[in-house]
């Protein structure tokens, strides 16, 4: 169990968002060893060279050689520790090298090995200063979307609505988040959009189902706190078959994207499966409960 | 039910010719370049889809202020300032020379410069020459022996200071690998920004560099060359001695040529980067990326069968479950994807790998709006409403939810532009585009579409 981690023994129980141990992002830690038996770990998100630095080299060959005789490639370029996997079709490979790489060495060996049969697709070198660029971008713009998201519902409803959004939201995020380290997707620049969509289009759902629980406690006005739960049971009920076919729709397209859009955006894709999936589920079952909730600790004393 | 107001159709008419106008070249449609001459042109193609190299120099500032410290000067911010304006002006020149056609220069902060460039053939390599800064110089090569100073693999022995008027520099020799060292007189020296021109000619059937200095540069020279026949005269490019050819004669001329085994190719590089100048600064490439055209042109092709499939599933799906409203829906769909690219084309827009996910996202998301309104419709038909009713209730009571819902996503949609990088603008662009296309669409066109249909007949079902 986690043996495969062995040297970073720090990182065993967390998940972390880059590379551990060099201050990784714990999404949780596990205190309680025996749980370990029942929650195998499966390892960190895999962070893409856009926020961890390196290169990419993806190319196409007529003929692809095996695998272990482009790992002698790479370990005769002196990038032995370099990850090569084939990409989309078996045809096409991409190696992942780590930052301060000589690509150019690389591929004057490979272009004296394979000629005109391989064929370079697509090569990316990120350098530190635009990874951490990147991160930092990153982390404002989720910021910069949870608060304008937070200020636009309680201006539009009220803050115990914001309150159950931005619950659902993070739900939303987490479990993305933890289907990428689980199926062991990259979490690169498109994904981060991708994170961003679902913020937007989650809670997209979440009003729909909000929407009709503001207009039916507006008619039926609940002074209880049980009836306030009906109304919004109600509610939730009369709005179930819309709030699950406007999913449906989008995710049908997500579906086609994912299969069909491609290799490159199938991280992206991936992101958006899981998080539309899951956005229109958390509506329902996180966002409208934590409304009640808050309705009683906060909404009430009003 | 009252007549629709002819204003509404005008406007959907108008609209919808603006933009199947727009699009027509775009899709293809249109290969006469005398009538295409008439409309706004084509989309952008973003270097993912296009294939090409996006490229951010980073000014080596630290680079920058030793040499001032050198000069005993201290770096100012203007300084720095002063010097990425140069750059910019210096690159642009040589990627004009090169012959790039619309290529994309561009400040970023304060110490970096994007460069983008595509439909040229080895675009990764044009960025990596004109990147270089040409810092140009020609040294006297002092007659002291470097391995005096020197371990056996070419590096300084840290008990040996090298004499100060001296400094170390090396020649890579290409073949096998190796470094050969040279101890050049710092001060003996005929600066490169003396050069007037340089060319590309053949001596002894290989490939140099002809350079010829101004009138300054060609005294100093030959008063260099004078008093040191016999001497050896190292050509410095950028800290490294590309040839340091023997002095036989005077040369009064200030003309000359550089030998380092070039190919006709990169003897080009070097004298069209030598003829615009060394660049003030030290660039060094912060982030490459490089799509292959073949690439570009699979992610096309990928992108528009999900567009399709998306659609077409999408369109069986809404007439199977709503009927003719959902074939009004679909009406409304089809509009919808037409304005968008109506739109990129119209506000110059790249259209990005992530951008053509956007418009397969927009899909789904724009008839989310048609059915808020179909299901409240069907909601109002089961209260027992009429028709008309019950449609006007579902456009009305549906229109703030779709607001809301929609104006959520515009939000992460323009924080995605502002934070985002190309391809990502290009989402960014293509689902804020798609989502106020689907307001209209949905809103305001299939409404008009069910408004126009109940005036005419006196309609006690409808098919939802």
């Amino acid at each position: 169990m986690g043996e495969e981690y062995g040297t970073h023994k720090k990182c065993k129980y967390q998940l972390c968002i880059e590379e551990c141990p060099a201050g990784g992002f714990p999404l949780f830690r596990n205190p309680d060893p025996y749980r370990d038996r029942f929650f195998h770990h499966r390892g960190r998100i895999q962070s893409g060279i856009d926020f961890a630095g390196g290169s990419i080299i993806q190319y196409k060959f007529e003929e692809r050689p095996p695998l272990s005789e482009l790992r002698d490639v790479l370990k005769e370029a002196g990038l032995g520790k370099s990850i090569i996997q084939t990409f989309g079709n078996p045809k096409e490979v991409v190696m992942k090298l780590s930052e301060g790489s000589d690509v150019e060495h690389l591929k004057n060996i490979m272009r004296e090995k394979y000629g005109e049969g391989a064929d370079i697709r697509r090569e990316e070198t990120v350098g530190p200063s635009i990874g951490r660029d990147l991160k930092n971008q990153a982390f404002w713009a989720v910021l910069w979307s949870l608060v304008g998201i937070l200020i636009y519902i309680s201006w539009r409803f009220e803050l115990k609505y914001a309150i159950g959004a931005i619950a659902a939201l993070f739900h939303d995020v987490l479990i993305t988040l933890g289907a990428f380290a689980l199926f062991k997707y990259e979490f690169n620049t498109p994904v981060l959009a991708a994170i961003l969509t679902i913020i937007g289009y989650s809670l997209n759902d979440t009003i729909v189902v909000f929407d009709r629980i503001r207009e039916n406690i507006r008619i039926e006005r609940p002074r209880s706190t049980q009836h306030y739960e009906g109304v919004v049971n109600g509610a939730i009920n009369a709005s179930l078959s819309r709030t699950i076919i406007t999913s449906l729709t989008t995710l049908f397209v997500v579906i086609v994207l994912f299969f069909f859009g491609g290799e490159v955006l199938r991280n992206f894709s991936f992101a958006l499966l899981i998080g539309i999936i899951v956005g229109t589920y958390s509506s329902v079952f996180i966002a409208s409960p934590i409304l009640i909730e808050a309705h009683l600790r906060v909404g009430a004393k009003k | 039910m009252k007549r629709v107001e002819k204003w509404k159709w005008v406007l959907i008419i108008l609209v919808f010719i603006l933009m199947v106008l727009t699009s027509l070249p775009s899709a293809g449609l249109i290969k006469d370049e005398k009538i295409a001459k008439f409309f706004p042109g084509k989309v952008n193609l973003g270097l993912d889809l296009q294939g090409g190299t996006h490229v951010v120099f980073e000014a080596d500032v630290e680079d920058l202020r030793e040499k001032y410290a050198e000069r005993n000067q201290e770096l100012k911010k203007s300084d720095i300032e002063e010097a990425m304006a140069r750059a910019m002006e210096i690159l642009t020149n040589r990627i004009d020379k090169f012959g790039v056609t619309e290529p994309l220069i561009q400040r970023q902060g304060t110490d970096r410069i994007i460069l983008e460039l595509a439909g040229v053939k080895d675009p990764e390599r044009v960025a990596e020459v004109v990147g270089k800064t040409a810092y140009l110089e020609f040294k006297l090569v002092s007659d002291i022996n470097p391995a005096e100073y020197l371990d056996e693999n070419g590096e300084p022995l840290p008990e040996k200071q090298i004499p100060a008027q001296l400094q170390l520099r090396y020649e890579k020799d290409e073949e096998t690998g190796r470094r050969i060292p040279y101890l050049l007189v710092k001060d003996q020296v005929v600066p490169g920004a003396t050069l007037t021109d340089a060319y590309v000619t053949t001596k002894n059937a290989e490939y140099v560099v002809g350079f010829r200095l101004n009138p300054e540069g060609a005294r100093e020279f030959a008063r260099i060359t004078e008093s040191n026949v016999g001497g050896r005269l190292a050509i410095v490019l950028d800290d490294v001695v590309v040839s340091a050819p023997r002095i036989n004669s005077e040369i009064p001329s200030g003309e000359g040529v550089i030998e380092g085994g070039f190919t006709a190719e990169t003897a080009r590089d070097l004298a069209l980067i030598l003829k615009t100048g060394a660049l003030p600064v030290k660039l060094n490439i912060a982030e490459e990326r490089t799509v292959g055209a073949s690439l570009g042109r699979d992610s096309i092709r990928a992108g528009i069968k999900a567009i399709i499939i998306g659609f077409i599933a999408v369109i069986i799906f809404m007439m199977i479950y709503y009927g003719l409203s959902g074939f009004i829906a679909d009406t409304a769909l089809i509009f919808n994807l037409i304005i968008i690219l109506g739109v990129l084309v119209l506000f110059n827009a790249t259209l990005t790998l992530p951008g053509l996910a956007g418009i397969i996202l927009t899909i789904g998301m724009s008839v989310d709006a048609n059915v808020l309104i179909f299901e409240r419709i069907r909601e109002e038909l089961k209260n027992n409403k009429s028709v008309g009713k019950a449609v006007e209730n579902g456009f009305s009571r549906a229109f703030i939810t779709i607001l809301d819902a929609n104006i959520t996503t515009v939000i992460t949609a323009v924080v995605l532009y502002n934070f985002g990088t190309g391809p990502i603008k290009g989402f960014a662009v293509t689902l804020m585009i798609g989502i106020l296309a689907s307001m209209f669409t949905a809103l305001f066109v299939s409404r008009v579409i069910f408004q126009t249909f109940l005036a005419r007949k006196n309609v006690t079902k409808l098919s939802i």
